[in-house]
């Protein structure tokens, strides 16, 4: 293919002459592309996350308090025999669910308000209310629901009000609430994404043939933005499926977070850390397949 | 389109959610406040002297220093690697493929404590001293999935027609890119540029593992809001980085011209 | 599908090559992977101060290392910077399994030293963490409280390990049991309040939470089940752990929140969440100022600290760090601390710092709220914290259980 250059002077000559080459030698582009990105992820991120997984199969010597480098599953086999392991997990699991489920029934609402119904100018305002809270720094926010679950805090006072009592500070209620609350953002904006998209040509259409609101809803919208919920559900599901900070915080018991993070410090037993995040990395993994087949990696 | 009575079920819902949302910031701001150095509730003195004290707290300016230098570093490595890796997943089809882009969401999906232990192992294995750059070294790993995410998403919403035409009418790669894609993923560029750094600027998991003795704002607070003197600083602080994001996020409404009118251009494309 | 399958299949083979060329450091063991053998020798030991490099990182208690910004009057870092040069950034830890992580990164290169308790000092010490001393180098050695004496010393094992001195004597204290004297009446005189199953005061008490604090079970458990055989809390077989567990078990029902982040159990003594629980004297000052609180060492006895300043085998900054330790065993530094915090100084010669600073409530220096200053009885009274492992160290061998052991029994007492 000639390339036939409309520009005068020769400015641009040096890049033409490499896009040229370039492109007349696609596996040379490819290699520049990706060789950088492929580099780093593999070197960094990929070899340190296949030492520590290949650790899970090391063990903790308890006479030397040592780690030996031998081949077994002796890891595997304490987390499948005690039962503390499962209920960690389930719990774990549970809470992740219950929060991705809270968190997707609090954003639908705001999303389809800002989407659909709000003007343009309160829409740019409704999505920058939405980003803002995300730049108070994490541990502060979790500090303050702390603060506000306290005995004798906002949450306590404020049922007092209305006439009962409920305390549910260091309970998992309150882990609940602190989950739901720190990733309600990473929820609501795919959410948003995938009800902005829906084309005003299909609701009118839907309603032409006679469809009315929940109908549309349920046969048009519904379908449409499912890969958009799939998706904001990803983050709120992972980032609890592997936080050690709030349950410690927040909350009184272990999670699979603070199992793995417990392991690692005097107990020295990153080989039964590193067997334990098994589970969180099969239980995502199982989990992006089934949103990848929802299209969701399509309206992240 | 919706019934009046749902319009306001939904408005009044959405009213909830943005309460939600705002209490805890509220709470952040009053104590901030707060006079007394205990943290109890309700406040009832009220004054203004932590903010000069934070002002003039070297360790904060330090940290802040650091955020910023960090959270630019990672973000420019994700943008140029990040975009890359899209670019080469969007339009070629090479063996591991599939692998790679099931590589790129392990980030985010995989818990932030094992990606810690990982990098932090693999720091001490290959004796690399702790410093500024270790802690870039783990933001890029996320800060790269998260462009690549956001570039991705856009080209395969971008038709591929348009650079069949552009070619068709003339124009060289280098023009293609620069007259018909740039301005297609731009805003995808800069929405992935301003997710990837507030994630740098906010991250404490991995970089709890990765500094060493280095501080940033979200190690500041960490070390600091366990300290009952010194929460009221750390209260002036968040309130401080809210604040200050308002400025990014101005000129990214600008720049974008609104992500709003953005997508709804492309949906719109999508009708013809 | 199959171009997924072969890119695992290149990621599985990227794994067992790592494996395979993985020479040693078990991912996240640090130091840890050389194997010791019989005796440990010291990886390093200084026996002469420098010139200072001007800068000194630790790791430390909070309470430990205060610089006036708290309270302008308690101050011993600013006038050892002005003095030696070397500007001091400290890093907090709440349990000894932080501090033991910290000091591992980098190889021991990030931070100079830590103020660390027992059952951190035995793991750093067998993991060629941290460097042995002269102690002649400390003209305050001396006046070390005699249990904890290099030579002859009764209870100096976690930080004197075959005749090499690890690090210098700082604080030691009591994990007591601290009460709200308005709602825990009568005053307890044992810890069952905290223990049995038919506690008044159940949702509302507090333990310290890390596997740790199972030696305050089998320690409750050596007077009250004697039949286990319990004379170490520390050194315990299976049987006795598992019987631990299950009185921690019991706890469990009644604890409303465990605590590590001392804050948490201040705030909670504060808020009324919390009435009685084992506590440290640092808790003690800070919750007094809002709610009556008292302490009190039960019959059972009291598990304490004693803390060793240890130096990284490879700190960036030695010498700085060796005028730190120099500098923390003087009496006026330790009799400072000892009036801030509550603990009670290894050097002797600081109970009178103390006495003098209290002025007319300087009898308190005699009891459990500054640690029975200069008592070498009550110091040896103390189950110190140090780290349970295989070997009892007594006649029964090796059949004790590993530190890790506990850390999933704790799991198992604090996840189900």
């Amino acid at each position: 293919m000639a390339s036939v250059s409309t520009r005068a002077g020769d400015t641009g000559g040096t890049i033409r002459r490499i896009s040229a080459l370039l492109f007349r030698h696609p596996r040379l582009k490819l290699g520049v592309v990706l060789g950088a990105p492929l580099l780093w992820f593999t070197v960094v991120y990929l070899g340190a996350l296949a030492v520590l997984f290949v650790s899970a199969f090391w063990r903790l010597d308890v006479f030397t308090s040592e780690v030996v480098h031998q081949w077994g599953f002796s890891n595997f086999e304490t987390l499948l025999r005690e039962p503390v392991y499962r209920i960690i997990a389930l719990r774990t699991i549970g809470i992740a669910a219950a929060v991705t489920l809270t968190d997707i029934a609090l954003s639908f609402p705001l999303a389809y308000f800002a989407a659909r119904i709000a003007t343009p100018r309160v829409r740019k305002a409704l999505l920058l209310m939405v980003v803002i809270p995300l730049w108070a720094n994490y541990l502060v926010r979790i500090f303050a629901w702390k603060l506000i679950l306290s005995p004798g805090g906002l949450f306590d006072s404020a049922a007092n009000l209305v006439g009962f009592s409920l305390q549910i500070a260091n309970s998992n209620w309150a882990i609940w609430i602190t989950f739901v609350y720190l990733w309600l953002p990473f929820t609501l904006l795919p959410i948003y994404g995938a009800l902005e998209r829906v084309p005003s040509s299909y609701l009118e259409a839907s309603s032409d043939l006679g469809g009315r609101g929940w109908m549309t809803f349920r046969r048009v919208v519904f379908p449409l933005i499912l890969p958009g919920i799939v998706a904001g559900s990803i983050f709120s599901f992972s980032l609890t499926l592997g936080d050690y900070i709030a349950p410690d915080l927040v909350g009184n018991t272990q999670f699979i977070g603070t199992v793995i993070y417990q392991s690692t410090g005097v107990a020295n037993n990153v080989p039964f850390g590193a067997a334990y995040a098994f589970v969180p990395l099969i239980v995502m993994a199982v989990y992006l397949v089934i949103a990848k087949r929802m299209g969701a990696f399509d309206a992240l | 389109m919706e019934s009046k009575l749902v319009r306001w079920l939904i408005r009044i819902a959405s009213g909830f959610t943005l309460l939600f949302l705002y209490i805890p910031i509220f709470i952040v701001v009053i104590y901030a406040f707060n006079n007394s150095i205990g943290q109890k509730w309700p406040i009832t003195d009220f004054t203004t002297k932590w903010f000069g004290v934070t002002w003039h707290n070297d360790l904060v300016r330090s940290a802040l220093t650091n955020s910023l230098y960090v959270g630019a570093l990672a973000t420019l490595i994700a943008l140029v690697l990040g975009s890359a890796a899209a670019f080469a997943v969007h339009r070629f089809s090479f063996f591991g493929r599939g692998a790679i882009s099931f590589a790129l969401v392990l980030p985010i999906a995989l818990p932030g404590i094992v990606t810690a232990i990982a990098l932090n192992s693999a720091i001490n294995t290959f004796q690399i001293p702790f410093s500024l750059y270790t802690i870039v070294i783990g933001h890029a790993t996320f800060c790269i999935v998260v462009v690549y995410n956001n570039v991705i998403a856009r080209l395969r919403r971008t038709p591929t027609s348009l650079v069949e035409a552009s070619m068709d009418l003339g124009a060289d790669g280098w023009q293609t890119f620069r007259y018909v894609t740039w301005p297609a993923i731009r805003t995808a560029i800069i929405a992935g540029a301003l997710l990837a750094f507030a994630l740098s600027f906010d991250e404490i998991v991995v970089t709890n593992f990765t500094s060493g003795t280095e501080l940033t704002i979200p190690k500041f607070i960490f070390n600091n809001v366990r300290q009952p003197r010194n929460r009221p600083i750390v209260n002036v602080v968040a309130l401080a980085v809210v604040l200050l994001s308002l400025i990014p996020v101005y000129f990214a409404q600008r720049l974008t011209g609104g992500a709003a009118e953005v997508r709804s251009g492309a949906a719109a494309q999508r009708q013809i | 599908m199959s171009k997924l399958r072969r890119g695992l299949a290149v990621f599985g083979v990227l794994a067992v090559v790592a494996a395979a060329c993985n020479n040693g450091n078990g991912g996240g063991g640090g130091g840890s992977g050389t194997s010791g053998g019989g005796g440990i020798e010291p990886v390093k030991t200084f026996d002469s101060i420098g010139a200072t490099e001007g800068e000194l990182n630790l790791i430390a208690w909070n309470g430990y290392t205060e610089d006036g910004s708290v309270s302008e009057a308690y101050d011993w870092v600013t006038p050892f910077e002005d003095k030696t040069g070397c500007q001091v950034t400290v890093k907090y830890a709440d349990t000894s399994d932080e501090m033991v992580t910290l000091m591992r990164q980098g190889g021991g290169t990030v931070y100079d030293g830590v103020s660390a308790s027992g059952d951190a000092t035995n793991r750093l010490i067998a993991g060629h963490d941290v460097a042995a001393v002269d102690p002649s180098l400390f003209p305050d050695f001396p006046n070390v409280i005699a249990p904890l004496q290099p030579e002859g010393g009764t209870n100096n094992a976690h930080y004197v390990v075959n005749g090499s001195v690890y690090g210098v004597p700082y604080m030691y204290g009591p994990n007591f049991l601290m009460y709200n004297t308005d709602v825990v009446k009568p005053a307890p005189t044992s810890w069952d309040v905290t223990f049995e199953a038919d506690s008044p005061y159940k949702g509302k008490v507090t333990a310290y939470g890390t596997a740790i604090f199972i030696a305050d079970a089998a320690m409750y458990l050596k007077t009250h089940n004697p039949d286990l055989g319990i004379t170490d809390p520390y050194e315990l077989t299976q049987e006795q752990l598992d019987a631990a567990t299950e009185l921690l078990k019991t706890q469990n029902t009644l604890i409303g929140k465990y605590w590590t982040l001392y804050t948490d159990e201040i705030d909670g003594f504060v808020n009324g969440s919390m009435v009685v629980g084992t506590a440290w004297p640092i808790n003690l000052s800070y919750a007094e100022a809002d709610v009556p609180v008292d302490s009190v060492i039960p019959s059972e006895g009291a598990t304490g600290w004693a803390d060793t300043w240890m130096i990284s085998a490879n700190a960036p900054h030695p010498n700085c760090m060796l005028e730190w330790m120099k500098w923390t065993m003087t009496p006026d530094v330790q009799g400072l601390v000892a009036v801030w915090y509550g603990a009670a100084g290894s050097n002797v010669k600081s109970c009178d710092v103390v006495r003098a600073a209290l002025g007319k409530d300087a009898d308190l220096v005699d009891t459990v709220r500054y640690g029975n200053c200069g008592n070498a009885d009550f110091l040896n009274s103390l189950y110190l914290w140090k780290t349970p492992s295989a070997d009892c160290g007594d006649s029964r061998g090796s059949v004790c259980m590993d530190y890790s052991v506990w850390q999933q029994k704790w799991t198992e007492i604090t996840g189900s």
